[in-house]
């Protein structure tokens, strides 16, 4: 018996795995992947973890994939770089029970720091890739994809982008189908990739992807709408949808399987149809391989490689207008910023006023680049913070680094940023490192991590303390603060930066959207005091704005009382008060 | 013929909510129906924007400039910004409330004049203080429940199908007050 209802492309993913008799998944936080897991949770069928990073989320995926059960990873796309040393090598390896690697591309970088195309580290690591564009397709094809991955001995990924991980729409539910574990036994020259193993490996992996390509002929995720023979559209994903509302008679070959490609059918498409485009968001993955082999389609000269693709992006295209029928009105810019009461606004006030440059890292703390707390100077990817600083003490000198820190969460620390500590203490680093800890992964929504002492199932679990882990490497001087004792914070971090000594300093005070806290009080304006100085407009606080006649006012619903414009108040003209 | 639906505002405002709340009526009347929501970065006190389409068959799950029927904007400023993608005859439902974007706070940007009386220059705009209500009704929290109830007479549907969907989406203790704000809402146009 089957149900409709209607689902978030991440939420109908998770339903996809449980559908297929998954028995494991392990992840890290990444938006737009972190639902899954949080949805996968749900199920008891299913053991549902984070992973302190993808790395080692794609490994345990492996590790159960080899003892025979169906198993699953879920990132975002830059996720699969760390994850990308395990994919290589699972590629040889390939499968015992099936494997498939969630990844979810940002184009347009609503969340991210790049736009890269997951279809390319397919190719590249001759992993079959399949891109669904719905939600119905996300849970349709992850069932596909086990089949697909236990039928041809090799992990697959499915491949999202924002559009379909976000958006929400109609699916039909099935039963779970129960998958018994497959017998495990001992074969050194396809579970252990040592030389003369993985060269006989490359040889199966060469051939599995050949006969993939043969067989997609047939595969019913690829499919070939034959309509009106003049227009043509090669597409795949959430573009094809822009393509069915514009062109709703074109003819499309909507491609399911997105690595490998089948010639056969590309070709027998292209012979039907007048003039070919491709329609495909971010890199010209299906466009180069078509060109290369011969045929004369339309791509990437006529679309961008950057940002979602649209409807109308498709008419300006195909018509020279799209359907607007108003001009856009000029509107002051509103960027994202740091929530009322982040106590990152604390630490970051306290760096902006002793003029210390930060090397940042991934997490709302990168908002401490922008005005007008401004002291944000590099963001890389996840631990660079650490490793990046370490790097400019080795190239410049120790006194080059007086006016830095690096700033880095809690959950990215645990991430790759302890890596990059175990480096500065090995390699006599006298840096400052301050470890942001708001006792939640904050960006993605606040999922748990291996410090908060909750798993992602909700079970208690020990706490890892991060100041003695600190201290367990060698770091020589770790100091916790209360990221709100201004004070404190600031003779700490004057100290640290001035010594010669590794020092870590860790900021802590939860992140005010954590659920299950209460805040009792409110910053209150006193105007009659207020001499318009300004000085609590320079911590950036959105609930606080000015007067028409200057002065200023606190917006007690949002604010949540954490009092720091209180504390840069010279003339007392900000009282907490309870609500 | 599909229907689209735009909620603009600032990221905290429950866009979100209202979103799923619009989509699930359209649902329970039988259409077709995607949502498209803002995760991650841009929901910290970001300018945020939601969709709802409805109708026999629905492809993108997007509203796109010059397509939307009715968009429902939390605060003056998005309205502003996002107005162009109305239809010609699109209706605009603002809450008539201003938060200032930190490039207003600090003083690199100007607050628009008279937005309300530029945007009715080419659009049917209807206002409401839905601050004012919620606080009337002892709850500022209400405040989405009265703009949807407002931007609802706008959408179509009859009262009893939206209040059946406002009963199943929001918290459990706080129906009653929540149908009423919408109610309020809905009876101010």
């Amino acid at each position: 018996m089957s149900k409709k209802t209607i689902m978030l492309g991440n939420e109908a993913i998770a339903r996809g795995a449980y559908e297929a008799g998954v028995k494991l998944s392990s992840a890290y936080p990444g938006t737009p992947s972190t639902e899954i897991s949080e949805y996968l949770a749900k199920y008891d069928e299913i053991y549902t973890e984070w992973a302190p990073n993808e790395k080692v989320a794609a490994e345990v995926a492996i590790g159960a994939s080899i003892s025979g059960v169906r198993s699953l990873a879920c990132m975002k796309h830059v996720g699969l770089n760390v994850a990308s040393d395990p994919l290589y090598t699972f590629s040889y390896i390939g499968v015992n029970g099936g494997s498939v690697f969630v990844v979810a591309d940002d184009p347009g970088m609503a969340s991210s720091q790049n736009e890269q195309d997951t279809r390319m580290i397919g190719r590249a690591s001759h992993v079959p890739v399949l891109e669904p564009s719905d939600s119905q397709e996300a849970k349709d094809f992850m069932v596909y994809a086990y089949e697909l991955s236990e039928k041809y001995d090799t992990p697959v990924i499915l491949r999202t982008t924002t559009k379909l991980a976000h958006s929400q729409s109609a699916v039909e539910l099935c039963e779970r189908k129960e998958v018994s574990d497959k017998e495990y036994s001992r074969q050194v020259s396809k579970y252990v990739m040592m030389p003369a193993s993985a060269i006989g490996r490359h040889l199966v992996v060469e051939q599995r992807e050949k006969d993939m390509a043969k067989d997609a002929y047939n595969f019913p995720i690829n499919k070939m709408e034959i309509n009106d023979t003049k227009i043509g559209f090669i597409t795949c994903g959430i573009a094809y949808q822009y393509v069915k509302e514009v062109c709703p008679n074109a003819s499309v070959l909507k491609l399911g399987l997105v690595n490998p490609l089948s010639k056969e059918l590309i070709e027998s498409f292209i012979n039907q149809v007048e003039t070919v485009y491709v329609f495909e968001e971010l890199e010209p993955v299906i466009e180069e391989q078509v060109r290369a082999w011969g045929f004369d389609v339309k791509g990437k000269e006529l679309f961008t490689r950057q940002g979602e693709y649209s409807a109308n992006l498709l008419r300006r295209v195909l018509f020279g207008k799209d359907e607007a029928c108003f001009d856009k009105l000029d509107a002051p810019a509103r960027p994202p910023i740091l929530c009322p009461g982040c106590p990152h606004r604390s630490t970051f006030s306290v760096l902006n006023k002793l003029k210390i440059h930060a090397s940042g890292d991934i997490g709302c703390y990168t908002l401490g680049a922008v005005a007008p707390l401004g002291v944000v100077d590099t963001t890389i990817c996840m631990g660079a913070s650490i490793s990046a600083l370490h790097g400019m003490e080795k190239a410049r000198g120790k006194d080059y680094i007086k006016n830095w820190v690096a700033v880095i969460g809690d959950s990215t620390f645990l991430h790759t940023g302890i890596n990059s500590l175990i480096n500065m203490v090995y390699n006599k680093s006298t840096a400052t490192v301050m470890i942001l800890d708001n006792r939640t992964t904050g960006m993605t929504g606040h999922q748990e991590h291996a410090a908060t002492g909750k798993t992602l199932k909700g079970e208690e679990t020990y706490a890892i303390d991060l100041a003695e882990l600190c201290r367990a490497i060698g770091v020589p001087s770790v100091i916790t603060v209360n990221a709100f004792d201004v004070k404190e914070l600031e003779k700490t971090i004057k100290e640290s930066v001035a010594s010669d000594t590794l020092t870590v300093i860790i900021s802590k005070a939860p992140c005010v959207l954590i659920k299950g806290q209460k805040f009792p009080n409110y910053c209150k304006a006193e105007p009659e005091k207020c001499k318009k100085c300004g000085m609590c407009l320079r911590i950036g606080c959105p609930a606080i704005t000015k007067n028409e006649d200057g002065t200023i006012k606190i917006d007690a619903t949002m604010c949540n009382g954490c009092g720091l414009c209180r504390n840069y108040c010279k003339f007392n003209a900000i009282e907490t008060v309870e609500r | 013929m599909t229907k689209n639906i735009m909620i603009v505002g600032v990221g905290g405002q429950g866009t979100l909510l209202t979103s799923r709340i619009i989509g699930k009526v359209a649902l329970d009347a039988g259409h077709d129906v995607k949502i498209s929501e803002v995760h991650g970065m841009a929901q910290r006190g970001g300018s945020v924007v939601t969709f709802v389409r409805y109708g026999d068959k629905v492809c993108e799950p997007v509203v796109e400039e010059g397509q939307a029927d009715v968009i429902i904007a939390f605060e003056r400023l998005e309205a502003q910004r996002y107005a162009h993608f109305l239809k010609k005859d699109g209706a605009l439902i603002v809450n008539d409330c201003r938060i200032d974007p930190m490039t207003v706070v600090i003083g690199a940007k100007e607050y628009p004049e008279n937005i309300i009386e530029n945007l009715k220059k080419n659009h049917k705009v209807y206002t409401i203080d839905g601050q004012k209500i919620a606080i009337e009704l002892g709850n500022s929290k209400v405040l989405n429940s009265v703009v949807l109830g407002f931007a609802a007479s706008s959408i179509g549907f009859s009262k009893e199908e939206w209040l059946k969907v406002v009963e199943a989406t929001v918290p459990p203790k706080t129906i009653e007050i929540n149908k009423k704000a919408f109610v309020c809402g809905f009876e101010a146009k």
